[in-house]
């Protein structure tokens, strides 16, 4: 390629692209999605239909389920470009790393994070959760989500070469979930009894912009090491 | 000065010196454990509300203390490895990976066999065990990436990376559990909380927490130095060492 590409059209380039596979490969990006559904309606049945039970319980089970699913998706940020090589193009680029990634990370973001935004009201609606606390969940989806997927980034680059990545990245990726999950639960649990959530969402507010800042550093770190 | 931290960086060079090292370390260590024990066991007088059985803090709160001091040494260990990429960092930070799990996990084992006379119960969902359990988490997770990754130097770096992410973690870990914990609990288990420890309590508090950060420098050099040969197993240094023996 003769022409330079600058930094901001490099990474709308990349964001483009990553959301072109995603919606040519539908039904690949909906299974985080069904999944997330599917949890949530096993905890009915496990724990009996009583609505004042589920109603309690709801924003940590969305939470938790929410955690799930997003881990679940996480493979496929990196997987398809390791195995096809477009990983190490991206590496070699002259742009730097950490931006194209947060580009990889902000497709991912936006195919199996915001679609839970859709699907949560639902869902909470059906485990009989006030609806005041709707606004709330909505807030922590939308601002948890995505700190999700950039710190399941880190965990995905280190074990992308692997063969049996899947059950370690759970175990690297699930205890760095714990604060996102403590803050959006209770969060919504707070709204559901009808008080002041303002200092959950900024911690959520500060955890998503030190994750933004850090994480893409240590995710091409990450990719580095996993690409030699 | 950075010629010696070069030279002890070499791994003939540090295996010898390791070699020195471990009696030294270990009998010192034998001396403060049973100048630790003896104080902690028979000396210290027994606790005014706990009785006997407060006596475990003398193995867990040293132990509990290692399992965030040695996670530390793996994440400064981790730096080293990704801006110098020096050997011997990789080699303590592997070492000291399962060291630091199972101190974590004897910190949790004596504090639940404490909480059975204490609060009534192995476990609660108290801040401070959460959190020491997720630690157990960090460890584990590090553990298995690096046993994961055949190279072993490029799992060196996986699990350099994956310290410094932990490390930058844990603080935040801890005080979201804290906070989480202070929300949720409804039952009053009193902390631990002396306001004053008796000083026949806190000389073999601090013995016990010496004596167990030399075991910890003890069997992390043994661990270093066989890491060490199984590495550089094909080269001229180590066959020497093989057969003098």
């Amino acid at each position: 390629m003769s022409q330079r590409l600058s930094l901001s059209q490099a990474f709308l380039f990349l964001l483009r692209r990553d959301l072109l596979l995603a919606v040519r490969n539908r039904a690949e990006y909906a299974m985080p999605l069904l999944f997330f559904v599917l949890v949530i309606t096993l905890f009915p049945l496990a724990l009996g239909a009583l609505p004042e039970l589920l109603a309690r319980i709801a924003p940590g089970i969305i939470w938790v389920a929410a955690l799930l699913a997003a881990m679940l998706s996480l493979d496929s940020i990196f997987r398809s470009d390791f195995d096809d090589g477009s990983l190490e193009q991206i590496l070699l680029s002259a742009h730097p790393v950490a931006v194209l990634v947060l580009a990889k990370v902000s497709a991912h973001w936006l195919v199996t994070g915001l679609p839970l935004l859709l699907v949560a009201p639902l869902l909470a609606e059906m485990l009989g959760m006030p609806s005041e606390a709707q606004p709330t969940l909505l807030l922590t989806i939308m601002i948890g989500t995505p700190i999700l997927s950039l710190i399941g980034a880190i965990g995905v680059a280190l074990t992308v070469g692997l063969r049996k990545g899947g059950i370690i990245l759970s175990l690297l990726v699930l205890p760095l979930y714990v604060p996102v999950l403590i803050f959006a639960a209770s969060a919504t649990e707070n709204a559901a009894m009808g008080f002041e959530v303002s200092a959950q969402i900024y911690m959520l507010l500060a955890f998503l912009f030190l994750s933004i800042s850090l994480s893409p550093w240590a995710t091409a770190a990450a990719l580095r090491m996993s690409a030699s | 000065m950075f010629l010696w931290f070069h030279k002890f960086g070499s791994p003939p060079h540090f295996y010898r010196i390791a070699g020195k090292w471990i009696p030294w370390l270990s009998s010192i260590f034998l001396v403060l454990l049973v100048a630790g024990l003896y104080g902690g066991l028979i000396e210290a007088p027994p606790d005014y509300q706990q009785g006997e059985s407060y006596r475990i803090i003398f193995v867990h709160v040293p132990a509990a203390w290692m399992s965030l001091f040695i996670y530390v040494v793996m994440a400064f260990c981790g730096a080293i490895v990704i801006i110098w990429h020096m050997k011997l960092a990789e080699v303590v930070l592997i070492s000291s990976a399962s060291i630091g799990a199972s101190f974590t996990f004897l910190a949790l084992v004596t504090g639940s066999l404490w909480g059975k006379p204490m609060w009534g119960t192995y476990w609660v969902w108290d801040a401070r065990l959460t959190s020491e359990l997720i630690l157990l988490f960090l460890y584990l997770g590090v553990i298995a990436l690096h046993n994961a990754v055949e190279d072993k130097r490029t799992a060196a770096r996986a699990t350099s990376i994956l310290a410094i992410v932990g490390v930058v973690n844990i603080p935040i870990i801890h005080y979201s559990v804290e906070w989480w914990n202070t929300l949720h609990q409804g039952p009053t288990v009193t902390k631990f909380d002396a306001p004053s420890i008796d000083v026949r309590m806190l000389i073999p508090l601090l013995l016990m927490a010496i004596a167990f950060k030399l075991f910890y420098a003890v069997v992390v050099l043994m661990r270093a130095r066989c890491e060490i040969l199984q590495r550089e197993r094909n080269t001229q240094w180590v066959r020497e060492v093989a057969g003098e023996s």
